[in-house]
């Protein structure tokens, strides 16, 4: 693969020498890990830089690097050409670099235009006037619009990541890091932050730019460099890729990112149907409420084997309805029948028991318990029962069996089953959450975005593993805010808008549209 | 602090590591002696001899332990579980006025070993009963636990105080006091000693609190709460009763050692007693990283220089207070020692 | 039955309650600042008995009442560097520490007191008051309200100080975030060890202060122990009012309000049960938690250790 290829195309393609920013040679070890192995990498002005590369693959720690949150173990830092040393974070600043990072660095209790002011030099006077024109000024640059004085924590994850993305702007000058920033953001926000970068690059802004979605890479980047396993595995230069038709262009990205041949995972397909007709349906829910009116009366039905898709734009209730179908948020109102019996009132271990699964979207905060080894967490809701435990007592033997043999299975990346889970990239804490899932005896997967962080490679894997689990069987439900992904795997289509389900399409030719005008309150 | 973390007692050169701090605490301790003009030599002499090389000392070192074992097994169960029972001085002095103000009269009418675990029994539910406000408080409205059980303590001693004064109050005694349990009746020694069975009791008891945490699945639920209650629920814990029964069993623990100290030893409880072991015991557990085996060490380690120091003390013409700046200087030197130790393990 | 309304009567009961109060209030104010910066510092019993300790020896051998309550500050002060240099710049648990301050500092103020004082158990004549022009005519509440110690109308005016502080200055934000996100404030390019140093260092310059006052002006003497858990009631006390200022003061004024009326009940004659009445403030705070039942609202990083970077 090549290595280092900034400096053999440096400016040719824009007229610009120096770049803003140029990384050579860092490398950064975790224990166990090769994070950065000799990563190069330039941000040049009026340039959008995308980076791609699989989960674990290092890019956030690369950027943790280049923002001051970690220091590498060697290699060199430039800015305008002069070596710099990025000590901290208000190193980073004073450079001009702000940051959009993958996990939310909002402090939820403070309100939107404090959260802004936050770092200014604590003898300045607070300045609120001025900071709500320039936070007026932004918004309008940026084409958001927030309540300054919202409580951070009050507002939608989409809401979070605007605001975020103002914070960034507010402190770096020149050069915007953005870390999987579309990740929580519609179709439409992601369309709306491409022309913010655009307009930004115009203004001669350099801008990095993480994402997993090649097609979000090829509409918005100018040039695009790929990690693999924390060593770069190669890098397409502007001139390049504007010569590249997109199809072109994205076998070359996945070349780099899974050697010669890959197919493209991200090709348009559709899984063959595998309900069983003839069975009795497996969940019956009739005009579910719940969570104070984020869900009202719900009702559909689901047979083995089939896959529900519910679509919505993100905070219509979706996390809440599978919430309430999981047992960890209070039925108020309706029935959930589960293979002929009402589990209405049952606790969450239960239903559990009868084979109803909860893939969370929410990894970290509530899927798992970071300090705690893989292996328990894969057996986090089986605990106390046999083979795991005899007799009351642990056998750490067979949990560790358990353990080893999901991570294979799954293709979790690990130094082995004894690792603190939070130390795993967020794609492989993924991978291991549905491990854990869809051990045992499941009967019906309810999965909300589960593809979300996720690289390509293991987006495939994610929507095999649900189509293989239909197949063998398995109900499904699938939340996700991903039109491919709705449009690929499910039979039929519900779409949640303000806490009710306005319509159920069948998947077919038509569905897209249709799903489209029910996502935003038509009929 | 991971509860899964090597525990300080199981890595090989622990007992080194734990000597280490011991013996700097110690030098800078001979330091401070030396200024005032003491010889630390000779006192440190005096603390062991009298503490653990003299066989009378040694077995009072024993018998303190009790008590600081079973209020350390509470702290464990509920500092594994992640709630901050401070509550156990309140816990433990209303249980050993309680255990204290029935024992003559149930020694008296009944067999002597069932009125024992009946006044072990009435220790512990006292001790449970105190804490379930805070833990109704906690699983119901999520109030901190810190301040409710904080609270409480002052509530006990107060309510202990106003008991002994009044319905617990022996009238014979001009100074306010419980009804003495007379030495013979106290717990059956162990041989020729003055070592009660409740030494022996609270061993056990935390031998076994240390099994249950990190061995069963009961003590891996516990432990899902304690580090994210979220991830609990999600899993499918019942969140709510698992905090009333970490408060309940936690506090029964502490009332177990007012009870231990009250029948073993005290034999009646004043108006004015506070022996405020919890406070004591709440950062060798935590420097014991919650680990039984590691915490019988430090209580150890705590009681020869309570014992030891506070003859010591006295023949170096020292207030008996003297002894809590050693106790500060090996919690502070033990904290920065071990921190220093994981940084260097990565 | 007629001593309860002399009016000598209330002036004591009422100033009673402020003396009572006020080390609660200053202590408490202290806290409230670490708390809000994610530090629970269980040092503070510890910081107000060397506050105590040094504003007795210093207004003892110099006279100045002014030079002891700055040497109790400056007490408090070095035990919080101490508590900072441990749990903030080095990340050790802060409630073994913090608990090892306050045994170490009542042993050492203990042992200092034995090698001076404890022969011949010195006491300071009675402080000097300021009474407030025209408020301090008012009968009854003049005398007792308004004719106070300097350090009483400080510590007043540092209620509404702070909460200017927490809402309308850098600092006060500074703070937020350190308590309830350090890793945010870290990015923003604030050091979280200095903003947390600072809010320690200023706990123990209050705690400090109002050790002080309960020697100088409370007792007239130092004795060890003398605080007698006065820190910890004021660390439940912080907490409780989440972050406000004037719910300190209240807090604070409850239990003076509380512990004055059983001495003045007594005083007048009364035969109740001063145990019981002592407990009435925090059965009163029990009764409301349990009636009214609300999350005490801490910050979220309350007593992490924060690392840069770290997962
Ligand atoms: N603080 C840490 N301690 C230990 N290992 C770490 C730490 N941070 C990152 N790693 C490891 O370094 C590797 C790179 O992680 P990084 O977060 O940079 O990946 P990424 O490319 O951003 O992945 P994703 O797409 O999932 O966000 C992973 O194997 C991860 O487990
Ligand atoms: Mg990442």
């Amino acid at each position: 693969m090549p290595e280092g290829t900034g400096a053999a195309t440096t400016g040719a393609d824009r007229g610009l020498d120096v770049p803003l920013v140029r990384l050579s040679g860092i490398t950064k070890r975790f224990p166990g890990v090769l994070a950065n192995d000799e990563v190069s990498f330039d941000i040049r002005p009026g340039e959008v830089h995308a980076l791609l590369g699989e989960n674990g693959a290092g890019k956030s720690t690369l950027i943790a690097i280049l923002s001051g949150v970690l220091q590498p173990d060697s290699g060199r830092i430039e800015v305008n050409g002069r070596p710099v040393r990025i000590a901290s974070p208000r190193d980073a600043i004073r450079l001009g670099i702000g940051t959009v990072y993958q996990h939310s660095t909002l402090v939820p209790t403070l309100s939107v235009v404090q959260n802004l002011m936050l770092g200014q030099r604590w003898w300045r006077p607070l300045g609120r006037a001025a900071a709500l024109a320039r936070l007026a000024e932004l918004s309008a640059l940026l084409g958001v619009r927030v309540d300054p004085d919202a409580t951070a924590g009050s507002l939608s994850l989409g809401q979070q990541q605007q605001v975020e993305i103002v914070k960034a702007l507010w402190r770096g000058e020149r050069v915007l890091v953005l870390d999987e920033p579309t990740s929580m953001l519609t179709p439409q926000g992601v369309e709306e932050l491409g022309q913010v970068m655009a307009r930004l690059a115009a203004r001669g802004f350099g801008i990095v730019f993480v994402s997993h979605k090649l097609q979000e890479v090829l509409a918005f980047g100018h040039r695009v460099t790929v990690l693999k396993l924390g060593r770069k595995a190669g890098e397409i230069p502007p001139a390049r890729l504007s010569a590249l038709s997109p199809a072109e262009a994205t076998a070359e990205i996945l070349d780099l990112m899974f050697g010669r041949g890959a197919a493209d995972p991200e090709a348009p397909r559709r899984r063959a149907s595998t309900i069983r007709a003839d069975d009795a349906p497996l969940l019956e829910v009739e005009h579910l409420s719940a969570g104070e009116g984020a869900v009202q009366d719900v009702s559909f039905t689901l047979r083995p084997g089939e896959i529900l898709g519910i679509a919505g734009v993100d905070g219509n209730g979706q996390k809440q309805l599978a919430e309430a179908l999981a047992g960890q948020l209070r039925a108020e109102a309706g029935r959930i029948r589960f293979a002929g019996r009402d589990i209405t009132r049952l606790p969450v271990a239960r239903r559990h028991a009868l084979g109803l699964r909860y893939l969370t979207d929410d990894r970290l905060g509530e899927g798992t318990v970071g300090g705690f080894a893989i292996g328990t967490n894969l057996v986090m809701k089986r605990v106390g029962e046999p083979p795991f435990w005899a007799g009351g007592f642990e056998r750490p033997a067979r949990i560790a069996a358990h353990a080893r043999e999901l991570i294979g299975r799954y293709d979790v990346r690990t130094p082995g089953p004894e690792v603190p889970i939070a130390t795993l990239s967020g794609g492989n804490i993924q991978k291991a959450l549905f491990g854990r899932e869809l051990s045992g005896e499941p009967r019906l997967l309810l999965a909300n975005k589960p593809t979300y962080g996720l690289d390509v490679a293991n987006i495939r894997a994610a929507r095999d593993r649900i189509s293989a689990a239909a197949a063998a069987g398995v109900a499904c439900i699938l939340i996700s805010t991903e039109l491919d992904e709705l449009l690929e795997l499910s039979d039929r289509i519900a779409v949640m808008y303000r806490g009710r389900i306005a319509g159920i399409v069948g998947n077919g030719p038509d569905a897209e549209r249709a799903i489209g005008r029910l996502m935003v309150g038509g009929a | 602090m991971s509860a899964a973390a090597t525990p300080a007692a199981a890595a090989l050169p622990a007992w080194l590591r734990a000597l280490v701090p011991l013996v700097l605490a110690l030098g800078i301790g001979a330091l401070i002696l030396a200024a005032l003009g003491r010889d630390p030599v000779q006192f440190f002499a005096n603390v062991l001899n009298r503490a653990v090389f003299n066989r009378s000392g040694l077995q009072e070192t024993l018998v303190l332990m009790a008590p600081l074992l079973l209020i350390a097994a509470s702290l464990i169960v509920c500092f594994r579980a992640g709630l901050w029972n401070l509550g156990i001085d309140g816990q433990f002095l209303l249980a050993a006025t309680f255990a204290s103000a029935f024992a003559a009269a149930w020694v008296a009418a009944l067999p002597y070993w069932v009125a024992m675990a009946l006044l072990f029994l009435l220790a512990a539910a006292v001790g449970a009963g105190w804490a379930m406000l805070p833990a109704f408080l906690k699983a119901r409205y999520g109030v901190n636990e810190i301040v409710s059980t904080l609270m409480m303590n002052f509530l006990g001693f107060g309510l202990s105080a106003f008991l002994i004064k009044t319905l617990f109050g022996d009238p014979e005694h001009p100074a306010p006091q419980t009804t003495m349990l007379e030495v013979a009746e106290r717990l059956p020694r162990i041989g020729e000693t003055l070592v009660h069975v409740g030494v022996v009791f609270a061993l056990l008891v935390i031998l076994a609190v240390h099994v249950v945490m990190t061995r069963t699945g009961f003590g891996l639920r516990l432990r899902i709460v304690g580090h994210n209650p979220r991830a609990a629920e999600h899993a499918g814990l019942n969140v709510r009763r698992l905090t009333f029964a970490v408060f309940a069993i936690s506090a029964a623990l502490a009332g177990l050692a007012g009870a231990v100290e009250v029948l073993g030893v005290r034999g009646v409880v004043r108006a004015d007693w506070h022996p405020g072991y919890g406070l004591l015991v709440v950062p060798l557990v935590f420097l014991a990283r919650f680990h039984g085996v590691a915490a019988i060490a430090f209580v150890f380690v705590f009681a020869v220089l309570s014992i030891g120091g506070e003859s010591a003390a006295r023949r170096a013409d020292l207030p008996n207070d003297f002894l809590l700046i050693m106790m500060a200087l090996i919690l502070v030197i033990l904290a920065v020692t071990d921190h220093v130790a994981s940084r260097a393990r990565g | 039955m007629d001593a309860l309304f002399t009016n000598a009567f209330l002036v004591a009961f009422v100033s009673g309650t402020i003396a009572a109060s006020l080390p609660l209030l200053l202590a408490g104010l202290g806290e409230q600042m670490s708390e809000k910066a994610g530090v629970l510092n269980l040092g503070l019993e510890g910081m107000m008995l060397v506050g105590a300790f040094c504003g007795f020896a210093v207004a003892l051998e110099t006279g100045s009442f002014l030079l002891g309550f700055l040497a109790g500050a400056a007490g408090g002060m070095a035990v919080a560097a101490m508590m900072a240099a441990l749990c903030v710049a080095l990340p050790l648990n802060q409630i073994v520490v913090g608990i090892a301050l306050t045994l170490g500092m009542q042993g050492a103020t203990s042992l200092a007191h034995h090698v001076l004082y404890s022969r011949t158990f010195p006491r300071l004549p009675r402080q000097p008051e300021v009474a407030l022009p025209l408020l301090s005519q008012i009968p009854v509440l003049g005398p007792s309200l308004f004719t106070q110690n300097p350090v009483v109308y400080l510590a007043l005016l540092l209620v509404p100080a702070a909460a200017w502080l927490y809402r309308a200055t850098n600092i006060g934000l500074n703070l937020a975030a350190a308590g309830s996100k350090p890793a945010a404030l870290d990015l923003a390019g604030v050091s979280v060890t200095a903003t947390r140093a600072f809010a320690v260092l200023a706990t123990g310059a209050l705690g400090g202060l109002g050790g002080a006052y309960m020697a100088n002006i409370g007792a007239g003497l130092f004795v060890p122990f003398m605080t007698g858990g006065a820190g910890f009631m004021a660390i439940v006390i912080a907490m409780l009012a989440r972050g406000r200022p004037a719910w300190v003061l209240g807090g604070a004024l409850l239990v003076g309000f509380a512990t004055s009326i059983t001495t003045a009940l007594q005083v007048a004659g009364f035969n109740i049960p001063t145990d019981l009445v002592l407990m009435l403030p925090f059965g009163t705070i029990m009764l409301v938690l349990t009636l009214f039942g609300r999350r005490a609202g801490l910050p979220a990083a309350l007593g992490l250790p924060y690392h840069r970077g770290a997962r």
